[in-house]
């Protein structure tokens, strides 16, 4: 009787935090406006398969200081842009047995417009791949040239330009038909206890984005900013790096960069931010 | 010599000098009150308070604070404010709870976010790893996130948080 007289206290201090401190709008008045010139949206109305979780979207950059968001509103300041920058020499280079380079058979790189909006998506042949499956089939099966690795610096540069060709584009990943096994997957791990400290993406991402844990402002966790340039790596982060972070985070054994599982991770997280536009390439600390 | 080895071999000196010496209680043999309280020391050495506020704040102890407000450390900044504030968690709780808390909150609060800080038993995890490598977890080395003294000199720092 005494305990539960002491956990209804508890209760109650959560609730006064529920409704303070977490679940609104972090920055209401916040616009993220590109070189003075391109508006994109960083909220939008959640997809309805998310059932009302969430009551509206938001992306990671409204959960960011003043001076890291301000870094994403100028080209010149965000450091994301060497990346891409480096990247349209690589598309130009020809490279591989059959002397070839990605503006050979794509011609301009404009032509990707809409690309990584779609990302991941199922091949061909029934398998779910990210942009980085795409672009090393081209290498070894088209250029006769070697794989890039998930992390390297020719994969950072060539995905971060073709992912600033959808910029402003909203996320549009297709979940249904083929995808749809894959995308059952992906949600099941979102909502799994993984690690020593039984945390799951939704632990911090649905049930207390919002809130600090300790220096951090927990975000929903969307992943419409990647690839994204982050100030603590002084690098471009891919997705898979960022998702094998969030599980080392909670004492977990993590699964590899490109393996099936976050592929289908990617899947679902995209799904969950359906509508945000694509910033690629964001900037977070 | 592996943790789990070392408290068997404290184990069997008490049972050598006759129960002279006080064998730490290992996760597997805690006997529960009521569900959710643990009236009996865990450690057999009484807590530390001072030492206790350490673990409490340190990120590679506790890291309590990642979690929760405690405005009697105002000298560490970024507390979050992802639990209740432990401010008057001494006047709210009994010890025996508040080491129950401790030592595995999801008793009292199922499906809590909080960790399970006494528990070395890798079977009750989900692709469990070693410390924060994310690679997997070592049989040799995995064991519960504070020890039986940290969880009783925690437990005695709580017992000073009177206000709120
Ligand atoms: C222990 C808490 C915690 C868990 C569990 C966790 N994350 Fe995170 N995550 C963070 C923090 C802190 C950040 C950095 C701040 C932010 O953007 O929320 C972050 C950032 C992210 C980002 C980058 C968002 C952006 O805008 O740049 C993505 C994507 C993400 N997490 C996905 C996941 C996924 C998927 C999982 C499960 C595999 C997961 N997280 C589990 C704490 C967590
Ligand atoms: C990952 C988050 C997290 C961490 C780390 C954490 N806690 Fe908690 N704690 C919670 C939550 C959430 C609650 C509220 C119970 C609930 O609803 O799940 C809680 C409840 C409590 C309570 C009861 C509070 C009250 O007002 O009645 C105490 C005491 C407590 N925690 C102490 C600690 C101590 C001491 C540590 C470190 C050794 C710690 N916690 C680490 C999340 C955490």
């Amino acid at each position: 009787m005494k305990t539960m007289t002491k956990l209804w206290a508890t209760v109650a201090i959560c609730g006064a935090m529920l409704s303070s401190t977490a679940f609104a709008d972090p920055h209401p008045d916040a616009e993220l406006i590109i070189e003075g010139e391109l508006h994109i949206a960083t909220r939008a109305e959640p997809p309805e398969h998310l059932g009302g979780v969430l009551p509206e979207i938001y992306s990671g950059w409204l959960f960011r200081t003043d001076e890291t968001r301000e870094l994403q509103m100028d080209d010149f300041d965000n450091p994301g842009m060497l990346f891409a920058e480096r990247g349209e020499d690589r598309w130009e280079l020809a490279e591989g047995t059959a002397n070839q380079s990605c503006a050979d058979c794509h011609g301009d790189v404009e032509s990707m417009a809409g690309v990584r909006a779609v990302m991941p998506k199922v091949n061909e042949n029934g398998e779910l791949w990210s942009m980085q499956n795409y672009i090393n089939n081209c290498r070894t099966e088209r250029m006769g040239a070697d794989a890039w690795g998930w992390n390297s610096e020719p994969m950072k540069d060539v995905t971060s330009l073709i992912s600033l060709q959808s910029r402003g584009m909203p996320v549009a990943v297709k979940i249904d038909g083929e995808a749809a096994e894959f995308w059952e997957k992906g949600r099941e791990m979102y909502y799994t206890r993984f690690g020593q400290l039984e945390l799951s993406c939704a632990n911090c991402h649905e049930d207390n984005w919002g809130r600090m844990i300790r220096a951090d402002h927990l975000s929903q966790g969307m992943s419409n900013g990647f690839p994204t340039y982050r100030l603590k790596n002084a690098s471009i982060v891919p997705l898979h790096q960022r998702f094998r972070g969030c599980i080392r985070d909670t004492r977990g054994e993590s699964f590899a960069e490109g393996s099936q599982e976050f592929r289908e991770l990617e899947l679902y997280v995209s799904s969950r931010g359906l509508g945000l536009p694509v910033e690629g390439i964001s900037v977070r600390q | 010599m592996t943790r789990r080895s070392l408290s068997a071999a404290c184990a069997a000196t008490a049972v050598i000098w006759g129960g002279a010496t006080f064998a730490e209680i290992s996760p597997a043999d805690i006997v529960w009150e009521d569900e959710i309280a643990i009236p009996a020391s865990l450690s057999g050495t009484p807590g530390d308070p001072v030492a206790g506020a350490v673990t409490v704040s340190s990120r590679s102890a506790g890291n309590c604070l990642s979690c929760h407000q405690n405005t009697a450390m105002p000298e560490h900044d970024f507390q979050g404010n992802i639990g209740p504030s432990l401010d008057g968690s001494g006047a709210r709780w009994s010890e025996a709870e508040l080491r129950g808390i401790v030592a595995n909150a999801k008793r009292v609060f199922p499906e809590s976010m909080m960790p399970v800080f006494y528990n070395d038993n890798p079977e009750d995890y989900i692709r469990p790893g070693e410390a924060y490598t994310a690679r997997a977890y070592n049989p040799e080395t995995f064991s519960t996130l504070l020890t039986a003294q940290q969880v009783e000199d925690v437990v005695a720092y709580l017992m000073t948080l009177t206000d709120w």
